[in-house]
């Protein structure tokens, strides 16, 4: 690194800062956008230079919407938290089952055991429309339709499969001996598996949660025709803001800002693990 | 009772067959060597003992109990992997102790344990640091120290030194074996080098085609090895094999080479008239002046050897003999004539086509 030029330097700083405003200015813009009235958004030629309003936000927290049309009840803070609680409730539940299943996946050969695993992941192909019409169906009679338990049971078809198949491949990627070593000296296979298996897969677990809580955070068909209002989380809870007096942009663009901010801090936290888990997986592949 | 038994044990991989009635005995404080070319299942032979894998067939006890089914963790095995196999996220001190750990032991019996074998494999000052920051030897020194730390019962060496490098292995050669004796375990050691197995072993147990071959105290191997390729394995440069019939004159049992009668002993009677391989190791030749009664041969080349000097003959009827001696003998000029002759004693036969080793006649061969 010490070798290298000041043109290439400048040339690399240039492209960089090239790549970061080309990804990060559609944040940029709606972070800016949450702080404008919708007169101010929508005005032609749109402008950099406004008067910050703190309105959006206000109208998210305390729930009450005011348009032209009169007074409107939100439930977003009600989403927001819906939303963490059925992200972090199905990453539990999928790490708690998946990681005890990919630990056997990777270690121990048993009968059927490719097709299980290859199952759990053909959850992925089948597209969730297609999967939801039948479930919903089911769910009524068991009374798991608008439940917190349903949406994350069904939340498992979207992280078990991810965290299944990432952590498998760390498992596999520690030398058996390690484990033997562990034996050998006198620990049981449950004392090996809890303190030298998972601490050595560590960087793939997170990265595997960090990847499931992100898509779960992100879901939005399961909730929509599973759930209702009061348990749906905020992708689906953004709907309310298209009102019928119009569509309320900046109020939108604090919703997505709020509703950006746990998992940007959850993935900022993680990052080194994130950052070492990924590029583990892909050098020993 | 010998402190470990091991009855028939037969294990094959898919339908690869590895090791076939394995069948061994070792006592307490006894060092076994297991010694074999890569590929004949040393490695498996170690992990079915220390319960990694289980047999197809046969038994393993340990001081009379049967330990065939009985999990890894209740055996009271120490081992230590070819490949170190530390524990990446635990410093050397809690890889060390991990043994003892197990034991529930009181954390000052646990710290003493530790702090014992590691002056002993000097790797005391290295107990905070964590695997990655350790050097190659010392990473197999903490491996030894993992494994002797529970005093076990028995010990398991798979290749401890192949990982390290030629200074290093020299040394842990000279350093082991007052180790191991001192740790009063039965020791079984895997190793591909014949001079480690020479080195360290009380009876070196020889595996070739999962099978023992030979089981013997390093100097009897040497001398009488019971097969051609055991006699080829151990020694280097490796024995010398002529092709020869015995046969039988008036006044003793003679083989021919290059048209001179070689006195083989008359112990070999039994054997005149077969196709045999005669073994002579090479610094059982001694070279001299070319002379009638000794064995005709042409320098071919001379190279030094460490501390002594190999010279490539060719004899007269085509045979290349090595011949090794002190590095204060003269060198032989190269296309020179000279005059061999072999040490009587030294010399060994083999049967041609099973190359298994002729036994002398009186049964018991010379020791």
């Amino acid at each position: 690194m010490e070798h290298v030029s000041t043109t290439e330097r400048i040339v690399r700083g240039v492209l960089i800062t090239l790549v970061l405003a080309f990804f990060l200015f559609p944040i940029f813009w709606i972070l800016l956008m949450s702080f404008q009235t919708n007169e101010t958004i929508l005005r032609i030629p749109p402008s950099l230079f406004f008067e910050p309003t703190l309105a959006n936000y206000t109208a998210l927290l305390t729930g009450q919407l005011k348009t032209t049309a009169g007074n409107l009840d939100i439930l977003f803070m009600r989403n927001l938290g819906n939303s963490v609680l059925l992200s972090t409730g199905s990453v539990l539940l999928s790490l708690l089952l998946g990681v005890p299943a990919a630990y056997a996946f990777a270690r121990f050969r048993f009968r059927l055991g490719e097709n299980i695993a290859f199952t759990l992941l053909s959850f992925r192909f089948a597209p969730p429309l297609l999967v939801l019409l039948p479930l919903s169906l089911y769910f009524k009679p068991l009374g798991l339709t608008n439940s917190y338990v349903g949406l994350v049971w069904v939340y498992q078809l979207i992280c078990l499969p991810l965290i299944l198949w990432i952590v498998r491949g760390y498992f596999e990627d520690i030398s058996p001996d390690i484990e033997h070593a562990y034996r050998i000296s006198g620990h049981s296979w449950r004392q090996t598996f809890t303190r030298i298996a998972i601490p050595l897969a560590r960087p793939g677990i997170a990265a595997a949660g960090l990847l499931a809580f992100i898509f779960a955070w992100n879901n939005f068909v399961f909730a929509l025709i599973l759930a209702s209002a009061d348990k749906q989380p905020v992708t689906v809870g953004a709907l309310a803001f298209v009102t019928a007096s119009g569509i309320q942009y900046g109020q939108i663009a604090a919703a997505i800002v709020l509703s950006v901010t746990p998992t940007l801090l959850l993935a900022l936290y993680a990052q080194r693990y994130l950052v070492e888990g990924l590029s583990l997986g892909a050098v020993k592949g | 009772m010998p402190r470990l038994e091991l009855k028939g044990i037969t294990k094959s991989f898919k339908d690869c067959a590895v090791l076939d009635g394995v069948s061994l005995g070792a006592e307490a404080g006894e060092i076994v060597v297991i010694f074999g070319p890569s590929g004949t299942g040393k490695t498996v032979l170690l992990r079915l003992i220390a319960g990694v894998h289980d047999p197809d067939r046969g038994a393993i006890f340990v001081d009379g109990h049967d330990m065939t089914d009985v999990a890894p963790d209740h055996r009271g095995i120490g081992m230590a992997f070819q490949n170190f196999a530390l524990f990446p996220h635990m410093s050397a001190f809690d890889n060390i102790a991990s043994p003892l750990a197990a034991r529930h032991l009181p954390p000052a019996a646990i710290r003493e344990g530790v702090e014992r074998v590691a002056k002993l494999l000097k790797i005391d000052q290295v107990l905070a640091h964590t695997p990655r920051e350790l050097s190659n030897g010392q990473k197999q020194r903490t491996a030894l120290a993992r494994a002797l730390a529970g005093s076990p019962k028995l010990l398991l060496l798979d290749d401890p030194l192949r990982n390290v490098d030629a200074k290093l292995r020299f040394e842990m050669r000279l350093e082991l074996p007052p180790l191991l004796r001192q740790s009063g375990s039965t020791v079984l050691y895997v190793t591909q080098d014949y001079k480690e197995a020479m080195a360290l072993a009380d009876r070196i147990a020889v595996l070739i085609g999962g099978q023992f071959v030979q089981v013997a105290p390093p100097y009897d191997i040497y001398r009488l090895p019971e097969t051609v390729q055991v006699a080829r394995l151990f020694g280097d440069p490796t024995i010398n094999l002529i092709d020869v019939t015995p046969h039988a004159a008036g006044n003793g049992v003679f083989a021919t080479i290059s048209n001179t009668a070689v006195a083989i002993g008359e112990q070999y009677r039994a054997s005149v008239g077969r196709a045999a391989l005669l073994g002579i190791r090479p610094e059982s030749i001694k070279i001299s002046d070319a002379a009638a009664g000794l064995i005709a041969a042409d320098v071919v080349a001379t190279t030094p050897l460490n501390e002594r000097l190999v010279t490539l003959l060719k004899t007269a009827d085509g045979h290349e003999l090595l011949v090794s001696q002190p590095a204060t003998e003269r060198a032989a000029e190269a296309d020179i004539r000279v005059g061999l002759q072999f040490a009587p004693d030294d010399i060994v036969l083999f049967d041609k086509a099973s190359g298994q080793r002729l036994q002398a006649a009186n049964g018991a061969g010379r020791s």
